[in-house]
């Protein structure tokens, strides 16, 4: 049988978007006691490194398995990819045993993006938690890039301990920026920390955007994604300006096999970045 | 030229629709604060006759743990509510509050608050009606942060 392949997807990713290109590592960078990125350089000098952010590629380790893995690094630079990944399945295991000079199959990038392009003009809200702040830091990096375009950008995010919050340096110049409002609180404080103690939803509560000229963009635990879309929607903040990135089992990326079903989207090929708008029907449903 | 308390109390969302004649008389309970970075602002165990309402900077909201010292398992920030004890027998601090920043807030006596409670139940009602919203937003946070949401999943 054969299998239609979208011009689109066809463009992006070459002839046949089932077969990975080979990319080499360029760097290994340990955020986390089980969270590393991986810097990666493509082999092939016809390869092009083009996404939008918000967009993933799924990773093939050769003679393990294939994992769909958000973009995080800056989409202005063509040169490389950045993959952050946690430890958590055979694949993600054996991905944090490469090292520079390793090979990896690489294949996309694929799904929706983040709408930032499109909302100009406007408040910007940033709510990660734990690794869920990986698929955002393309767009903060968007954001920064063309600042004058925005209005006030806050970025809330939580994290388990202080030992397992993200991007510490670049939080850290972040926050230092005088046009950027970046609030961090853990579920668990530890003796030397100073900041925020509790979950990232009662700083969506308190956090200085006007809800009537906002754009809110979600990425974290699903269940952390409901009450932070309850608190914006008791700030006023419509339902068709959240943006949220879902989580499925994600297997061909092409939306081909099903794997992902999410009522009657896919997430790979409709998502993973959703309007709020569109799914609030399903969302949170346990069947669904 | 001093400057009343009442529009800042009156403009804080806590307070939104709360009838004049008792804005007024919660506006001759409060007195403004100022808490220096580290600087204990009520110890667990001691009398609860007051509660706050943070105007700038950040509380640390603290349990002793025997061995383990001072536990800090939630913060309050700029805008929000501190302390609800004063509200239930036996009216003492469950908690400990520390400042974690330079910390401005509004301090009103619950005591004389909850005297006037009992002897005018609307204003009672007005104010626990407000505190429950207050404890039920804590009591949601409290379960979000038990679910360990960011935890490992093998």
């Amino acid at each position: 049988m054969d299998i239609a392949i979208e011009p689109e997807i066809a463009a992006r990713t070459g002839s046949d978007p089932t077969v990975p290109e080979l990319f080499r590592i360029g760097r290994v960078k340990n955020e986390t006691e089980d969270t590393f990125t991986l810097q990666l350089l493509p082999v092939a000098e016809t390869t092009r490194i083009s996404f939008l952010p918000g967009q993933f590629n799924m990773l093939y380790m050769f003679g393990v398995g294939e994992v769909p893995i958000s973009i995080s690094g800056d989409p202005a630079d063509t040169s490389r990819l950045e993959h952050t990944t946690r430890r958590v399945g055979v694949v993600t295991k054996a991905m944090g045993l490469l090292r520079p000079g390793d090979t990896i199959g690489v294949r996309g990038p694929y799904g929706s993006h983040w709408p930032v392009t499109e909302e100009d003009g406007r408040d910007v809200v940033v709510v990660a938690g734990g690794i869920g702040l990986a698929p955002l830091r393309p767009v903060l990096y968007h954001l920064m890039s063309q600042r004058e375009k925005y209005r006030k950008i806050v970025l809330l995010y939580g994290a388990r301990t202080p030992e397992d919050i993200l991007y510490k340096r670049e939080l850290e110049r972040w926050r230092g920026k005088f046009d950027l409002e970046v609030q961090v609180t853990v579920d668990r404080g530890a003796s030397g920390w100073r900041g925020n103690v509790g979950v990232v939803t009662p700083l969506v509560s308190r956090a200085p955007f006007n809800p009537s000229n906002t754009i809110a963009l979600l990425c974290g635990p699903e269940i952390m994604m409901r009450f932070a879309v309850i608190e914006l929607q008791r700030r006023g903040v419509p339902a068709e300006r959240m943006f949220l990135s879902m989580e499925r089992n994600m297997k061909c990326a092409l939306g081909y096999c099903g794997h992902c079903q999410f009522g009657p989207l896919f997430v790979c090929k409709d998502g993973p970045v959703f309007c709020f708008d569109r799914i609030a029907s399903i969302f949170n449903r346990g069947e669904i | 030229m001093i400057q009343t308390l009442e529009p800042v109390i009156k403009e804080h969302p806590f307070f939104a629709e709360m009838p004049d004649r008792h804005l007024e008389f919660i506006t001759g309970c409060a007195k403004n604060a100022q808490f220096d970075d580290g600087q204990i602002i009520f110890r667990e165990g001691d009398s609860a006759n007051e509660f706050y309402f943070l105007r700038q900077g950040l509380v640390s909201v603290e349990l002793l743990i025997p061995s383990r010292g001072s536990t800090t398992i939630q913060t309050v920030g700029a805008g929000e509510i501190l302390g609800w004890s004063w509200v239930s027998p036996p009216y003492q601090w469950h908690f400990g509050a520390r400042a974690l920043q330079r910390t401005r807030a509004l301090v009103f006596d619950a005591k004389c608050l909850r005297q006037k409670c009992e002897e005018d139940h609307d204003l009672g009602y007005e104010l626990l009606s407000r505190f429950v919203s207050v404890i039920s937003e804590r009591l949601e946070a409290t379960r979000l942060q038990l679910l360990d949401l960011y935890g490992h999943r093998d």
